[in-house]
């Protein structure tokens, strides 16, 4: 009965599937709702959504799906608590109560469409608001993006003005590669041994035939070292300035890679458009957090892995001209291009990711750079094909 | 159907309730998701509490397998026995010893299985447990058996959001995300822990400890469970509660890495105030 609903959220990028929804009808049917918008909208949330990154999508869709909508679970509250202030008992029907109820409604909605309008000019741009008058008589109000609704004195809130509040808002992420995708494909990135230092913990099958035949037929069980993933990575991602775009791409690439807990070793540093003489260790790139780029250099030893991350987009001169660096107060004496063949030399195997599209690596600004960079290094597309072929690069022998 | 409305020792939303409730009635596991010391695994326990109900608990670790949940077949020790002659080694269940999901579904009357933290295993662990959860029945293939569920388990799955879960596995849950308690219900989890303590030591410290969870400088925010043990402390102690946000004493009970409490220590020789930092 739904079923527009249902249609309505999945066009709103909600990525519900029929077997949830179904899920959904059963719970309906069982009587799970109460009949109530406000457990209806929780009942939606706990079997439809499952991250708490969509609950703010869902808020949305509800707020703009049920405006105006109101279920009458919150009257009887109401009319309840005027038959208890007042000693004579009145009808529900009463006409003057009606009235003097909607009048202060109507004033309720006043004020609020006031505050509402006082809120956007000074926030421009701020599309949601959180009423919190909860001391007074007016009880809560909420400000849903649709429509305005005031709650009243009833101590539980409707559903549309909870999905207004829009209390998960924070979580909220736009994911075209989620982390998952990019986690299975770091795990390709794997190279075994068992030359590593752990107990004996794993059944050797072939060791044990040969000692328990050795042993005249009574078994002798041979274990051997369990094998382990030896891959070391260098992550270096360019950050700031024209990577601000892709940053929502880059951090999900950095959360897939320090959540792939299969590495030996992870390291990963932040530079701005090209490699000097300071590797930073925060997204901010400020001085007070950094190492310097020879001490990485020589500290790190050539097994490591290293995956540039960057649009490789830049002026000429900060790869070819002393001093090019394009951070104001910084110079360098050493060329860009010098220290990024100085990795080429130190690091059996490196990729440069780029999250511009591969078809456009030619023709976007910096593709002068973009070319110099990838006469030294092989790169890729950040996309999830490839991020593949890059791996199926670092791991050739 | 009894339904479950928060214990004695736990305080529950509303919204968790129904959460609980909901998976209960459509006999789907329920994910829990929400910041470390939000009483993830807690909830179980209060619904075994509450339901009287038996509580069975399986903790995942990184090396755990999905297998070990149903049953691991001891073959070397059936190798052993069968080279000097000890028991039947022709009995092949005796060396079948069921997992924790094989002793939930095996159990005469229904029981709450908590999955602790699944997100500490293998990316394709959930992946191995869909039809189990399903179905709630797995298959040995050593005696040809399928275990079958009598009644089927609570199922309370735990997330610390380490790594991300497959979209089968999730489209099978009914999903709950606690948020972090506000401070009225903070109070209230205090007193339901501790009952009638000083109202004013209360005050102070959950003051306090907000007003560290708001600190940014900070690289791991206290949770509930540390505020507990402050007070804890705090009361202990007798400690004078003037000033508390000033002098912040026992502070490793509620702050656990080093910079952290080198950050509290600066505060103070500076003489900030918590807000003004």
């Amino acid at each position: 009965m739904f079923l527009s609903f249902f249609y309505f959220i999945r066009a709103k990028g909600l990525d519900v599937s029929l077997n949830e929804w179904m899920t959904l009808m059963d719970a309906l049917d069982r009587g799970l709702a109460h009949s109530s918008l406000t457990s209806f909208y929780h009942l939606c949330r706990s079997i439809l959504i499952k991250s708490e990154s969509d609950y703010d999508k869902l808020d949305l869709c509800f707020a703009e799906y049920f405006e105006g909508i109101e279920t009458p679970e919150d009257l009887p509250e109401k009319f309840w608590k005027w038959l208890a202030e007042d000693e004579e008992e009145r009808d529900i029907n009463d006409k003057e109560v009606m009235d003097s109820f909607q009048l202060e409604f109507e004033q309720l909605m006043k004020r609020f469409r006031d505050r509402i309008e006082e809120q956007k000019e000074k926030h421009s741009g701020g599309n949601y608001w959180i009423g919190t008058g909860g001391t007074s008589t007016q009880g809560r109000g909420g400000y849903n993006p649709a429509g305005i609704r005031v709650g009243g004195y009833s101590r539980h809130r409707s559903a549309v003005q909870i999905a207004g509040e829009r209390n998960f808002r924070d979580f909220r992420e736009d994911t075209i590669l989620d982390i998952r995708q990019f986690q299975m494909a770091f795990r390709k990135l794997r190279q075994y041994s068992s030359r590593i230092d752990t107990a004996k913990t794993e059944l050797d099958i072939d060791a044990t035939v040969d000692e328990t035949c050795d042993n005249a037929g009574m078994l002798k069980i041979v274990y051997d070292k369990p094998r382990r993933n030896t891959v070391k990575v260098l992550l270096l991602i360019d950050s700031d300035g024209s990577m601000q775009i892709f940053s929502g791409l880059c951090n999900r690439l950095f959360q897939a890679l320090r959540k792939s807990n299969h590495f030996k070793d992870l390291k990963t540093y932040y530079f701005h458009n090209c490699i000097y003489q300071d590797l930073y260790t925060t997204p901010r790139c400020r001085l007070d957090d950094s190492v310097k780029t020879e001490w990485a250099l020589r500290a790190l030893d050539s097994e490591y892995k290293v995956i540039f991350v960057g649009d490789a987009a830049m002026a000429p001169s900060e790869l070819y001209r002393k001093g090019g660096n394009a951070y104001v107060g910084m110079y360098n004496d050493e060329l860009g291009i010098e220290w990024l063949n100085k990795f080429k030399r130190k690091f059996k195997k490196q990729i440069w990711l780029n999250p511009n599209k591969e078809c456009e690596w030619d023709s976007m600004y910096g593709a002068q750079s973009c070319e110099a960079i990838r006469e030294v290094f092989p790169m890729f597309e950040l996309s999830l094909d490839g991020l593949e072929k890059g791996i199926r690069k670092l791991l050739v022998k | 159907m009894k339904k479950f409305t928060g214990s004695s020792d736990y305080v529950a939303t509303e919204e968790l309730m129904n959460a609980v409730n909901v998976a209960m009635a459509l006999e789907k596991p329920l994910l829990i998701k929400g910041e470390p010391g939000t009483g993830k695994t807690m909830l179980a326990e209060s619904i075994s509490d509450a339901l009287d109900k038996d509580l069975i608990v399986w903790s995942i670790k990184s090396t755990t397998k999905a297998q070990d949940g149903l049953y691991v077949y001891d073959t070397v020790q059936r190798l052993y026995d069968s080279q000097f002659g000890e028991g039947d080694v022709a009995d092949i269940k005796k060396y079948i010893k069921l997992g924790k999901l094989g002793e939930a579904f095996t159990a005469d009357e229904q029981t709450v299985l908590l999955i602790d933290e699944i997100d500490k295993a293998d990316l394709e662990f959930p992946n191995d447990l869909l039809w189990e959860l399903d179905r709630m029945e797995f298959y040995i293939h050593e005696t040809k058996e399928t275990v079958k569920t009598k009644n089927r388990p609570i199922v309370i799955i735990t997330s610390n959001a380490e790594k991300e879960l497959p979209d089968a596995f999730l489209r099978r849950c009914i999903f709950h995300y606690i948020e972090f308690p506000d401070e009225e219900k903070m109070r209230e989890i205090v007193r339901v822990h501790y009952g009638d303590i000083d109202k004013k030591l209360v005050d102070d410290a959950v003051k306090a400890f907000y007003e560290i969870r708001e600190m940014d400088a900070l690289q791991k925010k206290p949770s509930t469970s540390e505020l507990l043990d402050w007070l804890q402390a705090l009361m202990i102690s007798g400690t004078d509660t003037d000033e508390l946000s000033e002098k912040m004493p026992f502070i490793g009970v509620l702050l656990k890495k080093n910079q952290d409490i080198d950050v509290m220590k600066e505060i103070k020789e500076k003489g900030y105030t918590l807000k003004a930092w």
